[in-house]
């Protein structure tokens, strides 16, 4: 079962509610957790396990062989992405640009465009008991954090079997890198905050996980700052609201230090058990 | 004229209210663009009274004609992204998979595939309370790219600024490392990073900062809920120092922030001490 934690804006809790609930649940049973905020990734800071394996990972960008090259300019008409450009005597590419859809390659008349691999970031593996922890990470100036989203999931998939329950931190926003993070998940919990911010972008995420037709239960991080028009909003929706993790200065130090809040805070630990239930519930459905 | 933006990294740690604050000090002087288009959220403090807005197109989606179409599967096997199979006999696109690169398109032998243009948004133009004006955008659902309309907001603001001849233009970035951030950050001329002493604000700052050095741009560092981890700040306000970063000013941690934003307002309007502090990072920025 696959289980994604997203949440529009960022910084409401997502990484908080993925360690902790990995680190709670897997003192009864085996989970993974993989972190595909790729851009940022910040699970790592608060999961400690000892590192089982790490890989380059690479996206194919094509590379220009000028020798056979009649310049025609095929590859810039066929890019889609600007990432080819024909100048005067010079085939120019730009890899950050590129989605890696071959077109060019294939369709260059003298083969002058194979596609090579460019390292894109970095996947580390870690097992502590019980956990399977993987992080990728993007290389800063890499523009595009889908592929290695993609390639990550597949990481996970390949090696774990389908019952076994997973995580997924998901990165902020409701872009193309949050679809791709959530697409294939059996359920969404999106974390938010009681404020008018997190009103405003917890709606946002809702639309987008009815357009994937996801289930989706809303955590409500920092509950008693703020006002009630999150609960009022998900009443209206019919969206559960799964867990209220209280709003308390003691757990934003916590956090800081890279501690698990549950182990400290009875009361978080409660909310935790909460989240263990609903997806519990959730997995007959699915099953 | 002096494009500043405001970028954070990692969310929550102030970014937008730090933002909105300065567009309350930069008032008639500046010209104000929300390029965060993900998770736009700065209009909820400025209170904008739309003045203009227009769709806006960006990347393509195929679209198989089915009497074209004589199900020879090349498009399929050309997919990279295996986003068209074959379901109860006919090519299907599956939108949230296609990339729009067009390799179908350009590869089919009797030209049933059409590349559409996504609207992917629209953008806006309107009056803030300030006396000056805002560009934002709203993104549509599940939309793709918000690179491209991140670079919209900022070119429409530039030009709203040289038109009504401002100064400044303050530009709200979007989080993260990704394409939306190196959209923001392009041809800007200072930027502002706004962080908290955390194990993952510093990480995050640590990364975001790395993209601003390769564009060669001058920075300067706020620390929010400086209070919260005495340590942490520390070590921040060294990194700064190592890195030539100017210490703008740190903001003890304050839920003060939370009951401006529910009463709608910026900081600076509800806080008399958060004022003070951040009317001298603003001096320091102009």
């Amino acid at each position: 079962m696959k289980i994604a934690i997203a949440s529009g804006k960022g910084g409401t809790g997502k990484t908080t509610v993925a360690t902790n609930l990995a680190a709670f649940l897997a003192v009864e049973s085996p989970i993974v957790l993989a972190d595909l905020d790729v851009e940022e990734p910040n699970s790592g800071l608060f999961i400690s396990g000892k590192i089982f394996k790490q890989k380059d990972m690479f996206k194919m960008i094509p590379e220009w062989v000028k020798e056979d090259c009649i310049l025609c300019g095929n590859c810039q008409k066929v890019c889609n992405f600007n990432a080819v450009i024909k100048l005067d005597k010079l085939i120019m590419v730009f890899p950050e640009l590129c989605h890696s859809c071959y077109a060019c390659s294939e369709l260059c008349p003298t083969k002058s465009l194979p596609m090579q691999p460019r390292i894109m970031g970095k996947l580390t593996h870690f097992k502590a008991i019980n956990l399977d922890f993987i992080e990728s990470k993007l290389i800063i100036g890499e523009e595009q954090a889908v592929p290695l989203i993609k390639q990550t999931i597949d990481y996970v998939s390949d090696l774990f079997p389908s019952d076994i329950l997973k995580l997924f931190d998901s990165p902020p926003g409701t872009s193309c890198p949050v679809i791709e993070a959530t697409k294939n998940a059996d359920l969404v919990l999106l974390v938010t905050e009681p404020t008018p911010f997190g009103l405003h972008d917890l709606k946002i995420a809702v639309e987008t996980m009815k357009e994937l037709n996801k289930k989706v239960g809303v955590i409500i991080n920092r509950f008693g700052i703020g006002d009630a028009n999150v609960e009022k909003y998900c009443a209206e929706k019919n969206i559960p609201v799964i867990a209220k993790i209280p709003n308390n200065r003691k757990i934003a130090e916590l956090y800081s230090r890279g501690e698990l809040v549950y182990l400290s805070f009875p009361e978080v630990k409660t909310e935790l058990e909460k989240i263990r239930e609903f997806i519990l519930e959730h997995r007959q459905e699915v099953s | 004229m002096k494009e500043i933006v405001v970028i954070s990294g990692k969310g929550g740690t102030g970014k937008t209210s730090i933002t909105a604050s300065f567009a309350y000090f930069g008032g008639k002087d500046a010209i104000i663009a929300d390029c965060d288009v993900d998770a736009a959220d700065m209009h909820l403090l400025l209170q904008p009274q739309q003045l203009k807005s227009e769709e806006f197109y960006s990347g393509f989606l195929a679209e198989i004609d089915q009497n074209k179409c004589i199900k020879c599967g090349r498009c399929s096997e050309v997919c990279r992204f295996d986003s068209i199979p074959i379901i109860e006999g006919k090519y299907i696109v599956k939108p949230l998979d296609c990339e729009g690169c067009g390799y179908c398109s350009q590869i089919c032998p009797k030209d049933a595939i059409l590349m559409k243009e996504q609207n992917v948004g629209n953008w806006l133009i309107s009056q803030i309370k300030f006396g000056t004006k805002m560009v934002h955008a709203n993104l549509g659902i599940g939309a793709d790219n918000s690179g491209k309309l991140v670079a919209k907001v900022k070119n429409e603001a530039k030009k709203l600024a040289e038109k009504e001849g401002k100064k400044i233009i303050l530009v709200d970035g979007s989080p993260g490392v990704g394409c939306p951030v190196v959209s923001s950050l392009s041809g800007a001329s200072y930027v502002v990073l706004v962080t908290e002493p955390s194990v993952s604000g510093i990480h995050d700052l640590k990364r975001v900062y790395e993209l601003v050095k390769k564009f060669g741009i001058p920075a300067g560092c706020i620390i929010n809920k400086a209070d919260i981890n005495l340590q942490k700040t520390e070590e921040i306000i060294k990194f700064l120092a190592e890195e030539n970063i100017e210490f703008l000013g740190s903001i003890s941690y304050n839920e003060d922030f939370t009951r401006a934003l529910t009463a709608g307002k910026t900081i600076v309007e509800f806080d008399d001490k958060i004022k003070a502090l951040l009317k001298e990072c603003w001096k320091k920025l102009i």
